[in-house]
């Protein structure tokens, strides 16, 4: 069984957004670069169930669409404990441009499962699992909070909109994972650190695709008037505003 | 030509997701001088379905099949672009919930149609095609210009107001193409009897400063007076004090509910942007330098566990 996780290099979450180019491009000075989220909980659970031999996974691969500029990050999945890393070498302009390259790469290399986080913290758009698997034709569950093996079966919860499934489908298979799947983030231990510069990181060509979408410019978001302030023993005064200001009760 | 909608039913009742769907759906069509398509799959009376016509759907597409009980990614795909090619759909809107997450992006590819992913606005202009979405986890928007002919969008929940437009709309029963699904489903749990997160005008959240997991009977009394769903913190869904589900901010649920309460929440920039988008907000918190103030509307400076308390009391007065 082989594993690829695709991964987004983004800013961390405690960044502020801030633009530069008449708000035509995000502002990276002094951004510190992590694993997206998502995809961190993915790989975190692949690397918890290949740590299962019965779960007989070979290989776990981590992908990105991205420049040099993404390589450190790749570096951080390796120094957690994916096998091996491919940067396919090419800005990622849309989620669409991104998830056919990935689908390009799985046409002459392909896996048994793909994880993908369900969202990326820089342009949510929940897009590329998605897009991969129907480039693909290959089923994709989304959503996904459980992953376990059972005697050779994936065995997938998946949170539907007021509960949640019990899920098999065929592989290969794509699943967007979200909260629920990890515990916590694994952490690279220094062992790790040195063993991932010697693990390969394949630079790929990417494909011609065109983009469907561009961003044309950001905005921030208006700001907010003060925060109009109540002493704790005027509860009565905030329920009242509540009804007869902001009338949201 | 069309915009077609893709409406969601519980059970074979439509949720309020799809008549803000619907209610927004028929706001583009006007602005492309078109009609409005709603489909539906699953089996739903044909009363159910004219509902849709409140919230001027001019025609309603029904597809009912066995082997659409559970959802199929591909299978349900397939049926969306079948329906929207029949109808010459030029924009096809969809939820983003996890069914719309899980469908606009296949439907995007299986298209050639661009993504446009958590609108909350119509669209600033048609030609080109413009719209406005959350970037950033909601620390920021961006103006996204979709260059190919059809465009697909997912509609942020509870971003947009819908109004009644009465219609009396055609309903057409249509027989799509399916192949064999590939997903099996074995078990399904439902939440019953609670108010979901997603959907809730309301949310009482916790943080922290609840100091521990056996202090949520407050927020719970509070929420249930007010017809809210619960919510909590990062920390505290880490802590294991309340389920995953709950978890409100970046790398949990985003929410956009009419008034959110954060009691003992400090307000990490990840947080807000989870909620940043509510209408309302309340904080109630010791720190008065916390961000959470920032954020929010209303404050109060002091301990949840004893504010919580009159807070319901002087909700109980005016109800």
């Amino acid at each position: 069984m082989k594993i690829l996780i695709c991964l987004s290099n983004v800013p961390d979450t405690t960044t502020k957004a801030k633009f530069v180019n008449e708000n035509t491009a995000f502002d990276t000075t002094g951004v510190q670069w992590i694993i997206n989220p998502w995809d961190e909980l993915a790989l975190t659970r692949a690397i918890e169930l290949k740590s299962d031999a019965a779960n007989s996974i070979e290989n776990i691969t981590v992908i990105t669409v991205g420049g040099k500029d993404a390589e450190p990050t790749m570096r951080k999945a390796l120094a957690i404990g994916a096998d091996d890393a491919v940067r396919i070498d090419a800005e990622p302009t849309d989620a669409y441009y991104v998830a056919a390259q990935i689908a390009e790469y799985l046409k002459s290399n392909p896996f048994d499962l793909i994880f993908s986080g369900i969202e990326s913290a820089d342009y949510n758009g929940s897009a590329v699992g998605g897009m991969v698997a129907e480039f693909l034709n290959a089923p994709s569950v989304s959503a996904v909070s459980g992953i376990n093996f059972d005697s050779g079966q994936v065995k997938i919860t998946r949170d539907i909109d007021g509960g949640n499934e019990d899920v098999s489908v065929e592989l290969p298979a794509v699943l967007t994972v979200q909260k629920g799947i990890a515990k916590e983030p694994m952490i690279a231990a220094m062992r790790g650190i040195m063993m991932a510069r010697k693990k390969p990181l394949n630079v790929v060509a990417p494909v011609e695709v065109e983009a469907l979408t561009e961003i044309a410019n950001f905005e921030m978001p208006q700001a907010k008037p003060a925060c109009k302030m109540i002493e704790p023993e005027n509860v009565k005064e905030l329920v009242d505003l509540l009804q007869n200001e902001a009338k949201v009760i | 030509m069309s915009v077609l909608v893709f409406t969601e039913n519980w059970d074979g009742k439509f949720k309020k997701m799809s008549f803000e769907l619907v209610s927004y759906a028929s706001k583009i069509a006007e602005m492309l001088n078109t009609q409005t398509v709603a489909l539906s799959i699953g089996d739903v009376q044909e009363d159910e379905l004219k509902t849709l016509g409140n919230y001027a759907a001019d025609k309603i597409v029904s597809v009912n099949n066995d082997k659409l009980k559970n959802l199929d990614n591909q299978a349900y795909t397939s049926v969306i672009a079948q329906v929207a090619e029949k109808e010459g759909a030029k924009v096809v809107i969809i939820a983003q919930n996890n069914m719309g997450k899980a469908l606009a992006p296949r439907l995007s590819v299986k298209m050639k149609a661009g993504l446009g992913a958590g609108v909350s606005k119509l669209p600033s202009s048609v030609e080109p095609f413009t719209i406005f979405k959350k970037v950033y986890s909601g620390k920021a928007y961006s103006n996204v210009v979709i260059k190919s002919d059809v465009k697909i969008l997912t509609l942020a929940q509870n971003s947009f107001e819908f109004e009644e437009n009465k219609k009396s709309p055609a309903i057409e029963n249509f027989e799509a193409t399916i192949e064999d699904v590939k997903t099996n489903v074995s078990n399904v749990q439902k939440q019953t009897g609670k108010i979901l997160l997603n959907d809730a005008e309301i949310v009482v959240s916790g943080g922290r400063g609840m100091k521990a997991s056996d202090q949520w009977a407050p927020i719970e009394e509070l929420a249930e007076l007010l017809g809210a769903a619960t919510a909590c913190s990062r920390p505290v869904s880490d802590e294991g004090w309340r389920p995953h589900e709950e978890h409100t901010g970046q790398t949990g649920k985003n929410i956009a509910p009419n008034l959110y309460i954060a009691a003992g929440i400090s307000g990490a920039i990840q947080h807000l942007a989870g909620i940043s988008s509510s209408k309302c907000i309340v904080a109630i918190n010791t720190d008065k330098d916390a961000p959470i103030f920032e954020a929010a509307d209303y404050g109060i400076v002091g301990d949840a566990a004893k504010v919580l308390p009159d807070f319901i009391q002087a909700v109980k007065d005016i109800k």
